[in-house]
């Protein structure tokens, strides 16, 4: 068998491991406050869509990310405003979230089908770096928002741990009485870190279309993506560093299906293959959430409870 | 101040009367749906006083406490500090004017460390924390004040009393000048409670103006230099002077009338053990939940089990009650097996149960009274409401439980009456006629009046010799009701007594683990 195929998948996975820590960063600052905002594909879609047609209009693929991200933050703060402020149902929510996502993104997509991106993001070069065997191709070829959302996701786990909003923000997703008896605002937390979420959502939604898919395939663009980031929070404990290789992981399990296929390797039913990455998630999460599981430790307390003063 | 209210002075005030005020409230109103929680209060406190607010459940203290440090907002009247009208919008406002507040229920993240509680929500704090340095300056000041704290400890790890402590530190880390404690001896063992007034005794000295909040006679004289009654919202009456205070004047202040909460211990004998617990031990990841546990109850026998919070007391009534399997060791009812046989068995062997969680566990809380108590008859594909109704309506009005109809809906009773709907439902029996009722704190939360029909209740089921198996952190209440207390301490059975032997300091002493004496 070909070295090769590991070497190009393994990359592969770091890529679309990118999409999956943007996502999944976003629903752990949600969820870090305390929100449980289901509707990651949903965003996801729509934000995608939404960076296609900027970039596609302006000729320019950072108005296209910054567009995406603007459409995540704004479609999480309707998730905010009906949760937070009118304290609604956030599994009902989360999941109209999808459905209204989903639906939008086919709608705006419409003008789009058998489009392609005029211009994609480029992989950075690292010179000879990148010809290092194995390790080259796998670490030194990607583009600057891979990179980028790598050292978000460590500096997150910094912000988190080690500073003063970090310590609010996660005593808001615990103990939201306690930081109100404070006199810091449990609303105002819950939806900055809403917002903030989204936008991360939005730009992964962003890049998975500008640098990845170049062309749109309505709800196939994402394929479930959303979900596998939402269980990712879970497989990571809610810390941002762990996040980074359950998301190599879930990429791996993602792009290995096409490489097998690209490599005509046939004796497993591509079909079989394809389900691998969601049945990876549904064993992680099965596995990872049973009672007194450890990862389960780093869960925010009071996530999804909406917080109301008078209730004692 | 009322009409109803009256001054009783007597002996001269410790802190003087010199002292400023530091803070006073005047005619405030707070009403909540359906209720009116304070009724034009008058309150103040001096510098360097402590002024005790006594009432019973309900009366309305901790309203007031939360309106003087920016919690909620009175509907009408002001308040004063230092002589100049305040409005505290916020706890933080409250915080600004060096008001704090320390919670019946504890506002404490359990995942943070120590220091990490006490500087959250902390105005000057910079964006990156520096552990060390903020453990150095949280213990700097607690030890200034002599409470000893660990700053870099887990909160979640700590005993009750040390949760205390912390709370109180980010109160003056805050720069409190007037803190407001409510109800704080309520989770205290005996050793804990003398500690706490060394440390309230410590911050009045420095000049600190103390709330005290409490529905403990004893407790109140020892500590208070002027004491403030609540009833139903209203002031009933003033008394200044420590030490020297009449009980019974307060106590008849407090309550409105002569109550008597004591019951008649069984002086009947006791039969056959109906419970039957044999070394029954419960492990969870490793750690000793309950060890070696063995007792029995027998008909016609209240008892008690004491204990802190988190000793094992739930672990043990829900193995009990079949909820949970034990690790070793076995549990039969009526000399019926019924370990690892599940809820079913047991209750068909004649238990009842009362959990701790009313709404939680007891009772669905969006379900109807009668619904409820559909929930542990014997049931059919088909719910026949009309055969249970009879009942329910005898229940409700035997029980006095205050309810439109049978049809009200549970979350909408107050804690007492749904602790009655509970009591209602186990004592009336379902599968079986009950033989065993195994309760956890039964009284709590509920006012006096409620308090008073619950114990009597209890001692009805006893009388009718029922095995009573009474779980309590109120060690009052089982000093005053069980025939045979047992304290539980750590998962283990660390003391055992005879009921109206039970001397105070020795129970108190025991659940704290200090003692081991007399270990069953
Ligand atoms: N947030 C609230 N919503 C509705 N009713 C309340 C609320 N807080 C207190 N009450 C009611 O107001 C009354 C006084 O309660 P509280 O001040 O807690 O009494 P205490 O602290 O003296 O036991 C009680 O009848 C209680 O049920
Ligand atoms: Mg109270």
């Amino acid at each position: 068998m070909n070295s090769n195929i590991w070497v190009l998948t393994s990359a592969n996975a770091v890529t679309i491991a990118t999409t999956l820590i943007l996502a999944a960063l976003g629903a752990l600052f949600t969820e870090r406050a305390g929100v449980l905002n289901l509707g990651v594909e949903g965003i996801l879609l729509t934000s995608a869509i939404s960076s296609f047609l900027a970039a596609d209009s302006s000729g320019s693929i950072w108005v296209g990310l910054a567009v995406g991200a603007a459409v995540g933050a704004l479609l999480a703060g309707v998730h905010a405003t009906l949760t937070v402020v009118l304290r609604a149902n956030q599994i009902v929510s989360g999941l109209a979230l999808v459905i209204f996502g989903t639906g939008l993104a086919n709608f705006l997509g419409k003008p789009a089908e058998g489009k392609t991106v005029a211009t994609i993001i480029k992989p950075m070069t690292f010179g000879p770096l990148t010809r290092i065997p194995v390790l080259g191709p796998i670490v030194f070829e990607h583009d600057i928002i891979t990179y980028g959302t790598i050292a978000l996701a460590i500096g997150s786990a910094w912000y988190l741990f080690r500073t003063r909003p970090g310590l609010e923000l996660r005593a808001v997703g615990d103990d939201p009485a306690t930081v109100d008896a404070q006199g810091l605002s449990v609303a105002r937390i819950r939806i900055r870190y809403t917002l903030l979420g989204g936008a991360l959502i939005g730009l992964g939604g962003s890049w998975l279309m500008l640098a990845q898919s170049a062309a749109w395939h309505q709800a196939a663009t994402t394929n479930g993506i959303g979900w596998i980031a939402l269980a990712l929070v879970v497989f990571a404990g809610w810390h941002p560093v762990r996040l980074i290789f359950g998301a190599v992981l879930f990429g791996f399990c993602l792009r290995l299906p096409f490489t097998l296929q690209a490599e005509q390797i046939t004796f497993i039913p591509s079909a079989f293959m394809q389900m691998l990455p969601y049945v990876a998630t549904l064993i992680a999460l099965i596995a990872l959430s049973r009672p007194g599981s450890k990862n389960l430790r780093g869960a925010p307390k009071s996530l999804g409870n909406p917080f109301v003063r008078d209730e004692r | 101040m009322t009409n109803t209210s009256h001054e009783v002075v007597k002996g001269p005030h410790h802190s003087g009367d010199a002292a400023p005020i530091a803070l006073s409230a005047h005619s405030i109103t707070k009403r909540f749906p359906g209720v009116l929680a304070n009724d034009s209060v008058d309150f103040d406190v001096r510098t360097g006083e402590v002024h005790t607010l006594l009432g019973e459940n309900g009366a309305g203290k901790s309203t007031l406490a939360a309106m003087l440090c920016g919690l909620y907002q009175p509907d009408s009247g002001y308040l004063l500090r230092n002589g100049q009208q305040i409005s505290l919008s916020s706890p933080r406002a409250g915080l600004q004017h060096g008001i704090a507040m320390v919670h019946q229920h504890f506002r404490l993240v359990e995942r943070f460390s120590v220091a990490e509680n006490v500087v959250l929500g902390s105005r000057n704090l910079s964006f990156t924390l520096n552990r060390k340095s903020i453990d150095e300056k949280v213990a700097a000041v607690a030890e200034s004040y002599g409470l000893p704290i660990d700053p870099s400890a887990i909160v979640g790890d700590l005993s009750v009393g040390q949760r205390q402590r912390v709370e109180i530190v980010k109160a003056l880390y805050q720069g409190a000048e007037i803190l407001l404690l409510d109800e704080p001896t309520a989770v205290l063992v005996p050793a804990e409670v003398e500690k706490l007034f060394e440390n309230v005794h410590a911050m009045t000295a420095a000049g600190k103006s103390i709330v005290f909040i409490s529905h403990k006679l004893g407790e109140v004289v020892e500590i208070s230099d002027r004491v403030t009654v609540l009833r139903g919202g209203r002031v009933t009456g003033h008394v200044s002077g420590r030490g020297s205070t009449d009980t019974k004047e307060l106590a008849r202040l407090m309550v409105g009338r002569d109550i008597n909460l004591s019951t008649q211990r069984a002086s009947h004998a006791t039969g056959h053990e109906v419970l039957q617990i044999r070394e029954v031990s419960l492990k969870s990841e490793g750690v000793d939940i309950l060890s070696h546990i063995t007792f029995n109850v027998h008909e016609g026998e209240m008892v008690g089990i004491a204990g802190v919070a988190g000793n094992g007391q739930r672990e043990l009534a829900d193995t009990i009650a079949g909820l949970i399997s034990p690790t070793t060791g076995t549990i039969s009812i009526g000399g019926n097996m019924t370990t690892d046989r599940g809820p079913i068995a047991a209750r068909e062997h004649g238990l009842a149960y009362v959990p701790e969680d009313r709404l939680g566990m007891g009772l669905v809380p969006s379900m109807s009274i009668l619904d409820n108590l559909l929930l542990t008859r014997d049931r059919h594909i088909v719910v026949d409401r009309a055969s249970v109704r009879p009942e329910a309506n005898r229940l409700i009005e035997q029980f006095e439980i205050k309810a439109n109809d049978a049809d009200h809906v549970a979350r909408k009773l107050s804690g007492g009456n749904a602790q009655k709907v509970l009591l209602a439902r186990e004592l009336s029996g379902g599968r079986a006629a009950t033989k065993l009722l195994v309760v956890c704190s039964p009284t709590r939360g509920l006012d006096v009046g409620a308090i008073e029909t619950v114990r009597r209740l209890l001692d009805d089921a006893r009388s009718a010799g029922q095995a009573i198996l009474l779980i309590s952190e109120d060690l009052d209440e089982i000093m005053s009701l069980a025939d045979r207390i047992l304290v539980l301490y750590r998962g283990a059975i660390v003391h055992e007594t005879k009921g109206e032997a039970a001397q105070l300091a020795t129970v108190g002493a025991a659940m704290a683990g200090l003692n081991t004496e007399g270990a069953a």
